[in-house]
């Protein structure tokens, strides 16, 4: 089983909402679709599924070319950001609405919306109308639709994007439970980085109508092909600093601050990417580099802390465990770990790992 | 928080008061007045307690505007709901279309109900309307003027004209607001057109056909300038409904206690259907 585009290509107008495509999906795999609001996510999920027709290109599903066929042929299963359920069906009902229509028994059907409902914790609740439960039941309710029946292929759109914070956590953590020894593949489209790597499975990181990387959840987090991959599978987004290389010394343009490189690439100057994460206020790892900075904002976010700053011309932002405030315009000492800096070239395509 | 305790507040409400009591309650007390008394002028007054309600309550005159009214009401909302949701569905989504659709469909309800009546008096005359004449050099015997089966005919057909664009509006608002993803859902589970209808939009569209419905039957159940400027209750007293049949009995008999009495009997029937109406579909509302 695979899915694959060949050369999709998606205009609506003079508008290009999808570049000229190449993707291949394999059978039993979790395929991350990561990029911003409006990079095509969305539009892409709707030419997977035959929703949409794509300008030009093909979309062969086992072996077979489904460009152009309808929807209700190929089967698929969609769970979208918005909570989509039947509003007068029960819960039962709504979960039971796709084999009702493809004609299944209703004692294997009763079997296999109660092993589903179970599954997502919708038990206690089938006889409900989805407007008597709370978003993250709704948002069950629509899950436990598009897994019932055994879709060749099952695309997430941002499903948790509508959730509260404690409810997407709950539902997070369950998700890659729910797709496992499943004979299907999963796309799930998200705009946030942590989610992506939690799912794992393989990433597509989008820009812009372009698939910039795809490849292994962590390959594409390590290894980004260029910055604006990195950029993407950043939150927050990614610290980037012009740099020169003279031997095996490398210093920042805008401060002397030096470090010492393996690197084995020409000299000359070079971008670097620090995550966020990688500044932090205590050390870590052995080759850690001291920087100077006058604090702009603080901020707490869970149990982690968020302090942008200003070193030479340039705003940073970093990222360290633990809750703590600082003032604004106080001069601290942060640290940042140079065996995690990501070197770019002139062209913003990935040189190695440092 | 502490909250202060500050006299003066009460003018900024006394304005409203002032203002209701004057478009509404005194208004309403003077009919008040009249239904419990007898007058024959010079502001003289004799209390006749609750005479002519008990005059109204049995009179086959009242029971029969009153049987016209509900008729007229019923056929004009069970043309004009289930018609404005088709036309709803039908109209453009996206595109040039809308705008013209919307305008077009709202340009009936702009015009003053005296013009609309007087407008389908001309278009219906069996002599020199267009209406009228195609109908006769149709072969049709139309005359509304004369017989009660046209006159209904053409007051039902004026209605429908003026008041369907309302329910098209707020069907098509209500079928704007159904987000596309329902649809694709749909879709996907290969739902025929009929269940996406039946299973979706209807419905999605339950609040605003409530209000609409609640709105249709008010209006048409005081109806008054149309079928007057246009019928004048004719032929008879065939389309003599409840407001056309008071105003005769309180401007042309003169007789102000059972008008009076009679008003205030019309005020608690539209007041009690829209309650019972409203507090039905809300029941059905928490239930669901």
């Amino acid at each position: 089983m695979s899915l694959e585009l060949k050369n999709v290509e998606k205009k609506i107008g003079l508008d290009t909402h999808i570049y000229p495509t190449n993707l291949k999906l394999k059978k039993n795999t979790i395929n991350i679709l990561l990029g911003s609001t409006l990079a095509g996510k969305t539009t892409l999920m709707q030419i997977m599924a035959g929703l949409d027709k794509p300008t030009s290109g093909e979309i062969w599903f086992n072996n077979e070319n489904v460009t152009g066929m309808k929807v209700q042929k190929r089967n698929v299963s969609m769970v979208y950001q918005q909570f989509i359920n039947y509003p007068n069906f029960t819960v039962y009902d709504n979960i039971a609405s796709p084999l009702k229509i493809t004609g299944v028994s209703s004692d294997e059907t009763k079997q296999r919306v109660g092993k589903v409902a179970e599954l997502l914790k919708l038990s206690g609740m089938l006889n409900k109308k989805p407007n008597e439960l709370s978003g993250g039941q709704q948002q069950r309710t629509a899950l436990a639709r598009a897994l019932v029946k055994d879709s060749d292929l099952i695309l997430l759109d941002e499903p948790l994007a509508n959730l509260d914070f404690k409810l997407r956590e709950e539902l997070r953590e369950e998700l890659p439970k729910l797709f496992e020894n499943r004979d299907c593949i999963v796309v799930y489209a998200t705009t946030e980085p942590s989610e992506a790597l939690l799912l794992g499975g393989n990433t597509a990181t989008l820009q812009e109508g372009k698939i910039i990387q795809y490849g292994k959840t962590l390959d594409t987090y390590n290894k980004p092909n260029s910055l604006v991959s990195a950029q993407v599978f950043s939150d927050p987004p990614m610290n980037i600093a012009k740099i020169k290389k003279l031997g095996d010394q490398c210093s920042f343009l805008q401060n002397d601050i030096q470090w010492k490189t393996k690197l084995n690439i020409k000299d000359g100057e070079y971008k670097v990417g620090i995550r966020p994460h990688n500044i932090t206020t205590y050390k870590e790892g052995n080759n850690s580099l001291e920087i100077k900075g006058k604090v702009l904002i603080s901020e707490i976010s869970g149990s982690e802390s968020l302090i942008h700053f200003t070193n030479g011309n340039l705003n940073w932002v970093s990222l360290s465990n633990g809750v703590f405030q600082k003032n604004v315009g106080d001069e601290m000492n942060l640290y940042m770990n140079t065996d995690e800096f990501v070197y770019f070239d002139q062209n913003e395509r990935l040189v190695s790992n440092g | 928080m502490n909250k202060t305790v500050n006299q003066k507040a009460w003018f900024f409400v006394i304005p409203v008061f002032v203002l209701v009591a004057f478009n509404a309650i005194i208004p309403l007390m003077t009919v008040v007045n009249y239904a419990f008394q007898e007058t024959f002028g010079n502001n003289v007054f004799m209390w006749e307690g609750t005479r002519w309600f008990k005059q109204i309550m049995l009179s086959e005159r009242f029971h029969a505007s009153l049987g016209r009214q509900f008729l007229f009401t019923f056929i004009i909302l069970f043309i004009q709901i289930p018609l404005g949701i088709a036309i709803a569905l039908t109209m453009p989504k996206e595109g040039i279309g809308v705008p013209v659709c919307l305008v077009l469909m709202s340009m009936p309800l702009l015009i003053p109900w005296n013009v609309v009546g007087a407008m389908w008096n001309i278009f219906a005359l069996p002599d020199i309307g267009f209406l009228g004449h195609s109908l006769n050099a149709l072969g049709f015997d139309y005359n509304f003027t004369q017989q009660i089966g046209d006159a209904w005919f053409t007051t039902i057909l004026m209605d429908v004209w003026h008041w369907t664009s309302l329910v098209v509006l707020l069907s098509y608002a209500g079928l704007r607001s159904i987000q596309p993803a329902y649809y694709q859902a749909a879709e996907i589970d290969g739902a025929s057109r009929w269940a996406i209808f039946t299973k979706i939009e209807l419905p999605k569209m339950k609040k605003v056909l409530t209000i609409a419905i609640l709105l249709r039957f008010m209006d048409s159940f005081m109806i008054y300038t149309e079928p007057f400027v246009l019928t004048g209750g004719g032929p008879g007293n065939a389309t003599a409904f409840l407001s056309i049949d008071l105003v005769k009995m309180a401007l042309g008999q003169f007789d102000l206690g059972p008008a009076a009495a009679m008003s205030l009997i019309y005020f608690f029937i539209v007041l009690l259907v829209c309650w019972v109406f409203y507090t039905l579909m809300m029941r059905n509302e928490e239930k669901s």
